[in-house]
């Protein structure tokens, strides 16, 4: 047992995160995470919150790195655009909200789409989009999505004004200068123009950010969706590329690099993903050509297994919060035992240790 | 020569058909098939265990129920057999009077191959005594006199055994009186003949007699046995006890133990095979590692998401208290998931013989993680829809 791999509870700023803090859990207040992720949470991890009544995430390299480059961004140069990447269970989306909580402490604006995946499968309506024909609206998600959105965001939306005159239908519209906040309300009341708001939304804060008022952070879960195939099709059977779909063509405009005052932080996933391999993990595989081309100058971060010294640290916590309740897990060969059949994959760990 | 070559031609080509009946009573048809020499010889001693004649002896119609072979019809087929073998080894070109039984089984397999998966089934060719079961001669004479004192009790060479062993305990028990009268007794210790040896069992005795014993005849035997060997024995007595005495071989000396081998960088490590259902693995072993184990060159973890594999392969470690220690490399293919874990774990299992000691591959043999798991999938059989599964049964 290493000494010092104890939790290391702080409420105070992740900006004094060091690296002699790695491997060490801090806890978030349970309010914050009501309010800045109210979508975007593993599942698995929201249940534990629920049964230790507290959210702890666990310090780790991927993410010190990631904040360092954000610490020092030079915000006149184009977003720059980090992935995370890595096997299944590694901690990518809890990397990913490390991320978004840091930002948020710091009173940046959050993008965050919580799952790709999501907007491109078991759809139930799709409309023709009213803005443009070829493309399809997707009433539901963006509605949902408008919703979380507001949460997380709530003093923005007071603040940031639209620049542009958008014309609902014959009898609404929204004029130049009026909040943003009206708009996500439109989208959200009058759910056939939900996307259309989504898009408006997208289009205004990216304008805007560039003028420096606030900072923008893109962070979508799943990214790799957006250039993959999509499941939907349309009334006479034949499939619907994503560039068809309203909500992923603004998305592709936002995480390209050609406005300023922000960062884009972005993760692939393989398990929502549709129709790549079990064991495609690196970009290359499951971005596809597209959108690699699409992503291409990004910044990688692999994010792996615990190390050592984080194995004992995790499990030093699931100790302490009386999760483990067989005799044999506070033994050294528990340990080695739990560590032999997890292979140090946070994901796999969670899973066993739930059944101990 | 050719005479009786050609009488056995005429008189004893029926026999070879693999699946037929032995029926001597029909020996004299001649059989029309162009036999080859080869079948022509060898038509007498090729036969199937199964074979029921129904032979009439001279006497002693009255106690005929099951069948019986005479003691000339014996010696007649133990003539026949040797004959067979000389030209058997006649034909494979090898001595005929250094022919053994093995060279027997051989040439019989190579010349009449067999695709028969009944090992039983297979053309055999042995000394009638272990083909014809062993039976009594008549015991009694012309007069009905029966010739052994006790054949009324009805078992009566298990009485006589019985009788002869009694005997024998009396006598040592006097002799050693007359010892202890005389003060010239001595204790002595002999167990050393029993050690890696086991009484008869029940069936061997059986067989040896030649009649049917319950358990309690047979459990009061080894009582007397066991307490002649309580007395001291001339040699004899102890050649007496011997012949009811059968050796245990112990297993696992048998257990093979792969060579540790060196690569380019010096480091140990030993390689070895492993099956189960139709996988089959080989997997090296470094000697010094950190645990990683890596399947046809993907992680482990990634190649066995269920947990319930990857536990098969930590059983061997986990067993040694090994578990952080080595490094795996290997490969597998064919079978499911289950089974390539099955075929890996004793791959890894046969690899780690060569790092542990003796004692250790004991264990590991005792805990069942060396031995080849014979289970296979059954057989459809026709009639029914799977192997064991009948097909839905209809009333009407």
């Amino acid at each position: 047992m290493l000494k010092g791999m104890r939790r290391l509870i702080s409420k105070v700023h992740k900006a004094k995160h060091e690296e002699q803090h790695e491997g060490q859990h801090y806890s978030l207040p349970l309010q914050d995470m009501k309010t800045i992720f109210p979508h975007g949470l593993p599942p698995r991890f929201v249940m534990q919150m629920k049964t230790f009544n507290e959210a702890c995430l666990m310090v780790r390299k991927p993410a010190l790195e990631l904040l360092h480059h954000l610490k020092n961004t030079n915000f006149d140069h184009p977003a720059v655009r980090y992935v995370l990447y890595g096997e299944k269970g590694t901690g990518k989306t809890l990397s990913l909200c490390h991320i978004i909580h840091f930002c948020a402490k710091q009173d940046w604006l959050i993008l965050h789409i919580p799952d790709g995946h999501l907007w491109v499968k078991n759809c139930q309506d799709l409309l023709q989009s009213t803005y443009n024909k070829q493309r399809f609206d997707q009433p539901l998600e963006a509605s949902v999505w408008l919703k979380n959105f507001k949460t997380a965001n709530e003093r923005f939306l007071s603040q940031i004004k639209i620049q542009e005159k958008y014309v609902w239908n014959k009898r609404e519209s929204v004029e130049k200068g009026s909040l943003l906040g009206e708009v996500v309300e439109q989208g959200i009341t009058r759910v056939r123009n939900a996307t259309d708001a989504v898009g408006i939304v997208l289009k205004e804060l990216k304008r805007q950010s560039s003028l420096g008022i606030f900072r923008l952070l893109v962070a979508v879960d799943g990214v790799n969706a957006l250039w993959g195939r999509t499941t939907l099709k349309r009334e006479d059977k034949s499939p619907i590329a994503p560039e068809e779909l309203a909500l992923i063509y603004n998305l592709r405009k936002m995480v390209k690099n050609d406005w300023h005052g922000g960062a884009i932080v972005l993760t692939l996933s393989q398990t929502g993903s549709l129709f790549k391999p079990r064991r495609a993990c690196l970009p290359q595989e499951l971005l596809g050509k597209e959108g690699f081309d699409a992503l291409d100058p990004f910044i990688p971060i692999l994010v792996s297994n615990y190390n050592p010294k984080e194995f004992e640290s995790c499990i030093q916590y699931y100790l302490e919060n009386s999760w483990l309740q067989h005799e044999k897990a506070h033994t050294e060969e528990g340990k080695k035992e739990l560590l032999f059949l997890s292979n140090a994959n946070p994901g796999q760990l969670e899973r066993l240790c739930a059944y101990l | 020569m050719a005479a009786s070559c050609v009488s056995c031609c005429a008189a004893l080509s029926c026999r070879l058909f693999l699946g037929g009946r032995v029926n001597l009573a029909r020996r004299q048809v001649l059989w029309k098939a162009a036999a080859a020499e080869l079948q022509t010889v060898f038509g007498s001693q090729i036969l199937r265990l199964r074979h029921t004649t129904v032979v009439t002896t001279k006497k002693n119609v009255a106690s005929l129920r099951c069948e019986t072979y005479t003691v000339d019809f014996i010696k007649k087929q133990i003539e026949e057999f040797n004959l067979g073998k000389r030209h058997l080894a006649n034909m494979m070109g090898e001595d005929p009077e250094t022919f053994t039984q093995e060279d027997i089984d051989r040439a019989i397999a190579y010349l009449f191959p067999s695709g028969l998966f009944e090992k039983r089934a297979r053309p055999i060719m042995k000394h009638p005594e272990q083909i014809f079961p062993k039976q009594k001669a008549t015991q009694w004479g012309e007069d009905g006199r029966p010739f052994h004192f006790l054949f009324y009790t009805g078992k009566q060479s298990y009485y006589s055994l019985m009788h002869d062993a009694y005997g024998k305990l009396l006598n040592l028990e006097k002799h050693k009186n007359e010892l202890q009268a005389k003060g010239l007794f001595s204790e002595e210790a002999k167990t050393k003949d029993l050690i890696g040896s086991r009484w008869l069992i029940k069936e061997e005795l059986e067989e040896m007699l030649v009649e049917k014993l319950s358990d309690q005849d047979y459990a009061q035997f080894i009582r007397l046995l066991e307490r002649l060997l309580t007395l001291q024995c001339g040699a004899a007595e102890k050649e007496f006890l011997q012949s009811f005495r059968r050796s245990v071989t112990i297993q696992s000396k048998k257990q093979l133990i792969e060579p540790v081998q060196y690569d380019e960088q010096g480091m140990a490590f030993s390689t070895s095979e492993g099956k189960r259902k139709s996988a089959k693995a080989e997997a090296v072993v470094y000697e010094h590692g950190s645990g990683r184990i890596k399947v046809n060159g993907i992680d482990y973890l990634l190649y066995f998401p269920v947990t319930q594999d990857r536990e098969q392969l930590m059983f061997p470690f986990h067993f040694l208290d090994r578990l952080g220690k080595h490094d795996v490399t290997c490969t597998v293919s064919g079978g499911g998931r289950s089974a390539q874990a099955g075929a890996i774990r004793l791959a890894m299992a046969r690899a780690l013989c060569s790092f542990v000691t003796e004692e250790e591959v004991e264990w590991m043999r005792q805990a069942g993680l060396l031995t080849v798991d014979p289970r296979i999938r059954e057989r459809k059989k026709p009639g029914q829809e799977g192997a064991r599964r009948k097909f839905t049964w209809k009333k009407r």
